[in-house]
């Protein structure tokens, strides 16, 4: 038995047995419906309820004018600041947790980890509760606004005019803060289990040879957690580049991002083939951000 | 304690640094603020949920009354239920597979089971959309088989994780206790009855409790799937909070919260919060 593996050849029925059910499920609801929607991306409207896959690629070329190409590209640009953010906010509070004390950890990963499972809609809603226009984020800048014109008013300065409250929901902003809300608990996970398995004597013997806590930070702790960050961010940014709820929910007519697009062919302008042919721009979008990843893994595996 | 420290901070102990507590202070604010304000709203004796007015339940007695919430829940819980048990199942057996056989194309089969991970939702929505439109799945069978199609997209995407983290439990067995257990006369099924799968075991729950809350939060490749007569907690919850925002909303998104909440407290029971953590 080499390597520990068992050879299928001679273990035909309990490879059978085993190996049946899963594969069988894999072929017949997965990668059928998947086929399905490739072979649609070719097709066209060939009547109310017909579609004809006749290989044209029509779908594909409408796909690419700028009208969609500029969906395409806001939603990676939407997907990157999200990821950007998540990555700021998410770091110090991996590596607070990794050095947190044996009896603390747990608890602040439960902490991250809650709102994880949390339902996703339910966390979209309370967020825009809070962010409506008598919400409490509105509240909150009011009362920041009249400290603002008190504070003014102190050195003897004429007070500002009067609050009046800010729409926060339905626009870029909106979406951007739903995402990284949504996204930070994707981002500190992995950062941490990356921290974790880093040698701490390492940071202490830079700490020790009159490094700054930042330069260490940058010089040893970011190349070493590499591979770990690059996880995070790719567990951040693909969910991100293709989330449909939060930018429906809280995004304006302006703030729409790619599944939105593709939601509309599929419920609305009833064009099928198009949607299809969409969808799996974004799958290959997908494919190619992966690619990326791992060549940049194989890189930094030969440099060492 | 934390607050009178008579050692002085070491400089590797960040947690103890006053901009680090605050940060990560801060972070927990901003992820647990809305949650609780959406909570304690659900309690506010008034139809808008800005100005508090008082302490009510009224609101949920409106939510346990309205059927067609009650339904969503139920039905809910049901794909949930049934999409974990086949997941398991599925999971295992494709996590034996990988850990135990060499054949032609793993690396093919294995970069397959994880496509339905990293697809985008919508995508696979799509999918599911078209496949049971093409094969005119029916759609009016009654409850519960009415959500069969709901329910085997759910064990589609769940049961790859299932199979994840069941294969990394595996990677710390002993295949000699498997051969010693053949050598005593076991047969092959007994052997995975009595010895592989009390190992699984810890993977096998992580498993379940991954699926489940998987499963009961998905909205998008629901949305796609579900027929016009069967609606699930989030399609519900979305159709409310598109066309208008009650503090019934609120009250049945505490209880989903509550039983969150639940969930992860009978996890801990089982697991301890450790094995929790690293199971992520």
């Amino acid at each position: 038995m080499a390597g520990g593996l068992q050879d299928w050849k001679q273990h035909k029925r309990p490879f059978a047995a085993i190996a049946g059910a899963p594969l069988f499920w894999l072929l017949l609801f997965f990668l059928i419906p998947m086929a399905i929607v490739w072979l649609y991306s070719f097709g066209e409207n060939a009547g109310p309820a017909d579609i004809a896959i006749s290989g044209t690629l029509e779908n594909y070329k409408r796909a690419t004018e700028w009208l969609y190409l500029s969906i395409f590209l806001k939603s990676l640009a939407v997907a990157a600041l999200v990821t950007l953010i998540c990555l700021i906010i998410g770091f110090p509070v991996a590596m607070a947790i990794t050095f947190a004390s044996a009896k603390w950890r747990p608890w602040l990963l439960l902490g991250i980890m809650l709102p994880f499972w949390t339902n996703l809609l339910i966390r979209t809603y309370a967020l825009m509760m809070l962010m409506g226009t008598n919400g409490y984020a509105n509240k909150g800048l009011g009362a920041l606004w009249e400290g603002a014109s008190w504070l003014r008013t102190l050195v003897g300065m004429q007070p500002l005019e009067a609050w009046t409250p800010v729409q926060l929901l339905y626009n870029n902003f909106a979406v951007v803060l739903g995402l990284v809300y949504v996204h930070l608990p994707f981002m500190v996970l992995p950062l941490y289990a990356a921290l974790d398995r880093l040698d701490k004597s390492l940071i202490e013997a830079s700490l020790d040879l009159g490094a700054g806590h930042l330069r260490t930070l940058m010089k040893i702790v970011v190349p070493l957690a590499g591979p770990g960050i690059l996880a995070g961010v790719m567990i951040t940014l693909i969910p991100a580049l293709g989330a449909y709820l939060t930018p429906d929910l809280m995004g304006g007519t302006e703030s729409q991002m790619i599944a939105n697009v593709i939601e509309r062919q599929f419920k609305r302008a009833n064009d099928w083939p198009f949607g299809a042919a969409l969808s799996f721009l974004l799958i290959y979008a997908m494919f190619v951000l992966i690619a990326l990843q791992s060549m940049r893994r194989d890189k930094g595996r030969e440099a060492h | 304690m934390a607050l009178f420290n008579r050692t002085p901070v070491a400089p590797l102990e960040y947690t103890r640094k006053t901009w680090m507590r605050g940060w990560v202070g801060a972070t927990m604010f901003f992820l647990y603020a809305p949650l609780l304000i959406l909570m304690i709203f659900s309690f506010n004796d008034s139809k808008r949920n800005v100005v508090w007015k008082g302490f009510t339940l009224k609101y949920y007695e409106k939510a346990m009354n309205n059927d067609s919430l009650v339904e969503a829940m139920v039905n809910s819980l049901t794909i949930a239920g049934l999409a974990t048990v086949f997941s398991l199942v599925l999971g295992a057996l494709a996590a034996v597979m990988l850990w135990r056989f060499r054949f032609p194309f793993k690396g093919v089969v294995e970069g397959t089971m994880s496509l339905p991970i990293i697809v985008p939702e919508i995508c696979l929505g799509v999918a599911f959309l078209i496949f049971f439109a093409k094969i005119e799945w029916p759609t009016d069978l009654p409850w519960p088989l009415n959500l069969s199609a709901i329910t085997i997209a759910h064990i589609t995407f769940c049961f790859p994780f299932v199979a994840m983290v069941v294969r990394s439990r595996l990677e710390s067995f002993n295949k000699e206790e498997e051969e010693a257990a053949k050598d005593l006369g076991a047969s092959e099924w007994q052997t995975f009855r009595d010895i592989l799968l009390p190992h699984m075991k810890p993977g096998l729950i992580a498993g379940a409790l991954l699926s489940f809350s998987l499963s009961l939060d998905d909205f998008v490749i629901t949305f796609f799937t579900s027929g016009p007569d069967t609606i699930t907690f989030p399609v519900k919850v979305y159709s409310m909070v598109r066309f208008s925002v009650t503090p019934e909303v609120n009250a049945a998104s505490t209880i989903l919260i509550i039983l969150t909440i639940v969930l992860t407290a009978v996890a801990l029971k089982l697991q301890g919060v450790k094995a929790i953590a690293e199971s992520h």
